[in-house]
């Protein structure tokens, strides 16, 4: 890696940037620095992509270091081990989230595990990029959050971002990173700030203050969450699209919520969480994830086991239900608006 | 449950395989078709990969019935180098032999040994550069052993003691070696697969001339890893030599349940349109030559071949396995392609580069230095007497920085540890 001097973000000049474009950006400087970066997946060659996340990086590096790949998930990741082994940093895209179970293997078995049982002979320093959720009618083939399979598999990191900002500096970071990182890239935010209030306009990402991005190299450390907005009434957990439905309930409810973006799930940041719940007695964890052993389960026992003497109340937790994510009853599924307003109904009531 | 007749259809049925011989069964081996060595032809390197495909159906053999050399995969190595492939597997089964015994003597958990497969190893790894990236399965110890990587570091390994280099994280045998470009074995089957098409794709990336080879069982094929791999060699034509060790057995499945009832496993290469060649794997000379083909090739950005090595796991599957549950005990015995060192003994004697005494004496030889090394790495410990790794190493690794969650689970392990035994104090 290339060895340079933190670059101050308060002098930087900025450009308001989709988070698509932020991770394309991402892509293209890390590129830029590090020759040994490669990117492959289905469709991110000449095409650049189905979402567009690698669009001209083939054109600018050439088809050696940014190139399609056969419809192969075991494919994608094994190839990727192998090429981190000798030397690479890959950067392989899993088209779809409920694309990577092929590949599940290479991921738990193999990537998560080379450090640990070479003892540090071989490293496997990829970024697993994937959009993931739903909410944009993909059925249930293609709105699945399956990051608790991850969490719970010792040796992987998990991120997910919810701002252009956030999305290109964890990206950067992401792909520094030595260790094997799961990106799952909430996809119903990548043109606009969803806020779960389906039946209204989205408001796009050039009117949200976190699309100013600043130009050039930036990293966000890997296990630092963000506290989006401060408040004494209660904690919110949330990532990815739900901190911004939950942030948009609890403006609607005009609670003083504290609103914690956790951004990486493995390293947790359980600082920030754990001042937070202290401070306010209370925790609603939200995720789009099915319920039953969702990474709202591992937050919930850790809120107990810390801040249990400083809660006034039952944690709430609100969730996807325990079904298959359904196309025609899509917004029936979601933890919009009214459900996570019932919870907040129950806390403030407690 | 019971199906419906629908008219006059047959009823279907399924078909299971069964091998031919179970135990107690008197083995017949006509059904196997041995050529004649030498008879079959060697395409040029850089030819069509269509043009070795019937050769995935054929079996290429070097030493004769007569003990010598013939035809045109007849790698012509000089004696010199005919002794030190014959040293270094009879030094693999000297090896295998003593560590067997050590399991039973309760010195480790675990040992799978490659008798009768040496030359599949052996051979492949002297014929490939010492810097060639291998990516092998489980039963590749003769690589390391080939590469002269220290007996001692092996056997520290497999008594998972307080010198194993991997720090007693791994189950005995799943080494990994990087100065002996040798990539860590995994327990699961056919990941190394794909990795080593990664690995070589890197090396193409960079254009680098090193090139990769990997093993796997021919049981193991049927994973989806090896399709993966398979698909991915030929998209990106990438310098990969793909071995499929075909040693009939996978624990009690019969290569059958592989899928050998239909075809070889060479001619997997041909829906792939890629090279592929089916080898006498107990002809050291023909395992040498094939994979010296395969290597020019890969090298020359001709891209992958397959090769099959028809052989016979002679021993269990490891230490854990009795094959006298479900197979013959004369498969072994009749097994019509012989036993590798004896085949390539029996050459260097006809070539009168060799005698039963010097064998005999090079048997003892060997056993003393295997003896030597066990000894060597016994003073570090074996399995369960306590000397093994430092206690915080396990927890070491996981990321390359401890996050808090495993800094507070390690604090924990050592809490634990210092309830039960009060005076133990972290070395």
């Amino acid at each position: 890696m290339i060895e340079e001097a933190p670059v101050s973000l308060a002098d930087a000049p900025t450009r308001r940037l989709n988070m698509i474009e932020a991770i394309n950006d991402a892509l293209d400087i890390m590129m830029e620095r590090d020759n040994n970066i490669v990117v492959m997946g289905e469709d991110v060659g000449y095409f650049g992509g189905v979402f567009r996340a690698t669009a001209g990086l083939q054109k600018k590096y050439g088809k050696a270091r940014v190139f399609d790949t056969p419809i192969s998930e075991c494919g994608i990741i094994g190839v990727a081990v192998g090429m981190g082994a000798y030397g690479l940093r890959p950067v392989p895209e899993i088209q779809f989230a409920d694309y990577i179970y092929p590949g599940l293997d290479q991921l738990v078995s193999e990537a998560a595990r080379l450090r640990y049982r070479s003892a540090g002979e071989f490293i496997a320093p990829l970024t697993v990029r994937s959009p993931f959720g739903g909410g944009i009618f993909g059925g249930q083939t293609h709105s699945q959050s399956p990051e608790a399979l991850f969490t719970h598999v010792a040796g992987l990191k998990t991120v997910v971002p919810s701002t252009p900002h956030d999305a290109k500096g964890l990206l950067i970071a992401a792909i520094e990173d030595n260790d094997p990182v799961i990106f799952f890239e909430p996809k119903r935010i990548y043109n606009g700030p969803f806020n779960g209030y389906y039946d209204k306009p989205v408001e796009p990402w050039s009117k949200h203050a976190d699309s100013v991005v600043p130009e050039g190299y930036y990293s966000i450390p890997l296990g630092k969450a963000r506290i989006v907005r401060p408040g004494q009434a209660f904690t919110v957990l949330a990532y990815g699209t739900m901190v911004h439905v939950a942030a948009a309930v609890c403006a609607e409810k005009g609670v003083d919520a504290e609103i914690i973006d956790l951004r990486t799930l493995v390293p947790l940041d359980i600082e920030t969480i754990e001042a937070s719940v202290e401070k306010t007695g209370k925790c609603l964890i939200v995720h789009e994830a099915t319920r039953t052993g969702g990474f709202g389960a591992e937050l919930s026992a850790l809120v107990q086991e810390r801040c249990f003497y400083h809660l006034e109340a039952p944690i709430e937790r609100v969730t996807g239900f325990d079904t298959p994510y359904p196309h025609s009853l899509e917004w029936a599924y979601f933890p919009g608006p009214v459900r996570i307003g019932e919870a907040i109904d129950r806390l403030m009531k407690a | 449950m019971t199906a419906k007749a629908n008219g006059n259809l047959p009823p279907l049925s399924l078909h299971v395989p069964e091998p031919k011989f179970r135990p107690g069964d008197a083995v017949d081996y006509s059904h196997i078709e041995v050529p004649p060595a030498g008879a079959q032809p060697r395409p040029d390197e850089g030819c069509a990969a269509a043009e070795t495909h019937p050769l995935c159906m054929d079996l290429v053999r070097v030493l004769g019935e007569d003990d010598a050399a013939h035809g045109p995969w007849d790698p012509r190595l000089d004696a010199e180098t005919l002794r030190r492939m014959l040293r270094t597997m009879a030094l693999t089964r000297a090896f295998d032999d003593r560590m067997y015994r050590g399991q039973r003597q309760g010195k480790t958990s675990f040992y799978m040994k490659c008798t009768g497969e040496e030359a599949t190893s052996v051979a492949p790894a002297m014929a490939l550069a010492g810097d060639d990236m291998v990516f092998p399965s489980y039963r590749q110890q003769g690589i390391l052993i080939a590469r002269g990587y220290p007996m001692v570091e092996m056997i520290n390994q497999i008594y998972s003691n307080r010198a194993d280099k991997l720090k007693g994280r791994q189950l005995p045998i799943m080494y990994s070696a990087r100065e002996a470009s040798f990539f860590t074995i995994s327990g699961n089957l056919a990941t190394q697969y794909p990795q080593a098409v990664g690995w070589a794709m890197a090396s193409a990336i960079k254009g680098d001339t090193r090139i990769a080879a990997t093993w796997v069982g021919e049981g193991s094929t049927a994973e989806g890893d090896f399709h993966s791999a398979m698909t991915f060699a030929t998209v990106y034509n990438a310098p990969v030599i793909f071995n499929v060790v075909n040693n009939q057995w996978a624990i009690s499945s019969f290569s059958g349940f592989a899928g050998a009832e239909r075809t070889t496993f060479a001619a997997r290469a041909i829906g792939y349109g890629m090279a592929g060649l089916r080898v006498d794997g107990n002809d050291p000379l023909a395992v040498y030559a094939a994979t010296q083909w395969a290597a020019n090739r890969a090298r020359a950005n001709g891209g992958p071949t397959l090769i099959e090595h028809f052989t016979y796991r002679a021993e269990g599957h490891s230490t854990s396995d009795d094959p006298g549950q479900y197979r013959s005990a004369q498969e072994r015995e009749e097994w019509p392609l012989g036993d590798p060192i004896n085949r390539l003994k029996k050459h260097l004697i006809a070539l009168g580069e060799w005698s039963e005494d010097q064998h005999a004496a090079m048997d003892r030889e060997l056993m003393e230095q295997v003896k030597a090394a066990t000894k060597e790495a016994e003073k570090n410990g074996v399995l369960g007497h306590g000397l093994h790794h430092p206690f915080h190493t396990m927890f070491e690794d996981v990321f390359e920085d401890l996050p808090w969650h495993l800094k507070e689970q390690s604090e924990q392990a050592i809490r634990e540890r210092r309830i039960k035994w009060p005076e133990w104090k972290e070395s």
